[in-house]
């Protein structure tokens, strides 16, 4: 049983207009059985955060290709991408390189 | 750092992969020591510094390696807010703080294009954008200019013409340079100094103002009309370039810097080739653009790819401004851009190198107009050399040419296909029918890739009045011109010519 996290998850590039233009959520994930990974958290946004559009930002279990993922202010790649566990006050960044955001 | 050439990228430690999981291991395969931050290119880990260091690298060996770009000449950089350009401003503005070695030695302006009202944004969030973008570009300290979208009803039908010469690949151009900077530097030093001390930095705003409202509502009218998303961005960019040409002109700045990285072209070229622009592809992804003659558009930022801008932005806490564009939340399907776009990126996510190997294909682009055409007329809105080819019937563009007048046709043949409707009987001038028409008027002026656009708009009457004026008198100097031939080969034609003359 994994406990509470509190975790920082922030968006710009122009996603935070899927976020009603909110960039910086504190936010926290509840305890459950598994450790929380990227893969998880994505799940957790498009539930609680996600306002509108979710294939604008999500596809598959992963963020639509052209979405950055930093961790910490570490790209992504480096630390497993979606299977990154989580640790308490990570921050999250989703960046959009696409157009228009 | 000097290396940044394919061989470069081919002999990147492909090894082992790296480690997946934690970073405590890894280090920067450049300094191996620091500890990585990005990964770019197919698995190469940089640390902070060395990323920085090779972003700055390459931005500054693009502008070196070109040698376009002189030292005191006038820059504009073209600033929307976004990433790349921003990043842009922002290298120039590091650049020319270094020390005098090392320092860039070009005299930078910024211009930036207002948008909202063809986006549909509301007065409100206009002003408040205009707000934010004018602090930002004060605080470069460069001399600048805020310039509304709607003051391209106000532009002179010169706008559209290009100017002087054009060079004919690489050297010519270089050439090309060289003279504009020759001339650049009399100019300075007989009356451009005062034009440059006066200009912006205390006047940004142009002498126009803020746009009327009529302005306002005719731009909406005319992005209203367009029926598809995919010509509306088209649209926009024509009329976005010809805005900073003439900002360009008008302040005497030789070159536009645009912050296309090479992610974007990537994007650019694949929906040039699917609008039809496939015969202007080296011109619309290249690293110099010289249609324009006098003004040479420049992309300096055509190595970095968005994941490098993003990071190093983030990193380097470099300032930009989102603001909604024409797609903003559009579905994936919504344009040819937007489509090329998910393309592209979803190939390159399973794909590493399709950017790259995009990108390295339109480098490989020569710039050659057909043979015969390049002193030929050109497009009235990409400014790109016709490359009418009126035996061509076989092709889409053979066929959908075949119908309209054609300017270079011989004086004979367009007798005979304008004859029966016009000249006979009623005495009336030669070509009348298409200058009844203004919109075949604007049509026969244009490129295969626009034609096909300008069928998205029902009434071209929307257009700012400087392209309308523009085509029409183009039609007229074509048809006084073939009525001069005429009346030169004479003979046979003897009263026709005459009568009209």
């Amino acid at each position: 049983m994994a406990a509470p996290l509190s975790v920082e998850v922030e968006f710009g590039g122009g996603a935070e207009l899927l976020f009603d233009g909110v960039k910086k959520h504190q936010v926290t994930l509840p305890g459950q059985e598994e450790p929380w990974d990227i893969r998880s958290l994505l799940v957790w946004i498009k539930k609680n955060l996600l306002k509108e559009r979710p294939e604008l930002f999500i596809q598959g279990d992963s963020v639509r290709p052209g979405i950055l993922v930093l961790v910490n202010d570490a790209d992504w790649e480096l630390l497993g991408e979606l299977d990154y566990q989580l640790q308490d006050q990570d921050s999250v960044l989703f960046i959009s390189t696409l157009h228009g955001g | 750092m000097c290396e940044m050439s394919e061989e470069y990228r081919e002999s990147a430690p492909k090894g082992p992969p790296p480690p997946r999981l934690g970073t405590g291991d890894q280090k920067c395969v450049k300094c191996k020591e620091g500890l990585p931050v990005v990964v770019i290119r197919a698995g190469d880990a940089f640390c902070r510094d060395c990323f920085k260091a090779l972003y700055v690298h390459k931005f500054r060996a693009m502008l070196g390696k070109s040698r376009l770009i002189f030292p005191g000449e006038k820059v504009l950089l073209a600033w929307s807010g976004g990433p790349s350009s921003s990043s842009m401003v922002w290298q120039v503005l590091e650049g020319l703080s270094r020390d005098s070695a090392k320092r860039l030695r070009f005299v930078p302006g910024v211009v930036y294009i207002d948008e909202g009202a063809a986006c549909g944004q509301s007065p409100e969030d206009r002003a408040r954008t205009l707000a934010e973008v004018k602090l930002a570009l004060q605080t470069t300290g460069f001399p600048w200019h805020a310039v509304a979208l709607e003051e391209v009803f106000s532009l002179p039908p010169s706008a559209l013409r290009c100017s002087a010469q054009e060079a004919a690949g690489t050297e010519g151009a270089y050439k090309a340079a060289v003279d504009s900077f020759l001339q650049q530097q009399h100019a300075l030093g007989t009356n451009g100094v005062e034009r440059q001390s006066q200009h912006c930095a205390q006047d940004p705003q142009s002498p126009t103002g803020p746009p009327t409202t009529a302005q306002t509502q005719a731009l909406s009218r005319l992005f209203d009309s367009v029926k598809t998303l995919t010509a509306k961005e088209e649209l926009l960019q024509t009329l976005r370039t010809h805005l900073i040409l003439h900002v360009a002109r008008n302040h005497g700045y030789s070159k536009v810097m645009t912050g296309d990285s090479c992610t974007r072209l990537a994007i650019k070229l694949m929906t040039s080739l699917a609008l039809g622009r496939g015969a202007f592809l080296a011109w619309d992804t290249g690293f110099s653009d010289e249609r324009h003659g006098d003004v040479v558009v420049v992309r300096p930022m055509r190595e970095h790819t968005l994941k490098e801008v993003a990071f190093y932005n983030r990193l380097f806490a470099v300032p930009s401004i989102c603001t909604p564009a024409l797609d903003t939340k559009a579905p994936e399907k919504a344009s040819i851009h937007r489509l090329m776009e998910a393309f592209i990126l979803r190939l390159q996510a399973q794909f590493p190198s399709t950017v790259s190997t995009v990108y390295r294909t339109s480098e490989k682009l020569v710039k050659a107009p057909r043979a015969g055409c390049a002193a030929g007329p050109r497009c009235l809105l990409c400014m790109c050399t016709l490359d009418v080819d009126t035996a061509d019937s076989a092709t889409a563009f053979g066929a959908q040419t075949s119908h309209l007048p054609q300017m270079q046709t011989p004086v004979t043949q367009a007798r005979a296909a304008a004859g029966p409707c016009c000249c006979a009987g009623m005495g009336g001038a030669p070509g009348c029918c298409k200058r009844e028409d203004p919109r075949a008027q604007v049509m026969e002026q244009l490129c295969y890739g626009c034609r096909v656009n300008m069928k998205d708009l029902p009434s071209l009457e929307l257009l700012p009045p400087y392209i309308l004026s523009e085509a029409q008198l183009r039609s007229q100097r074509a048809t006084a011109e073939q009525e001069i031939r005429e009346y030169l080969l004479g003979d046979s034609e003897d009263e026709a010519g005459t009568g009209e003359s």
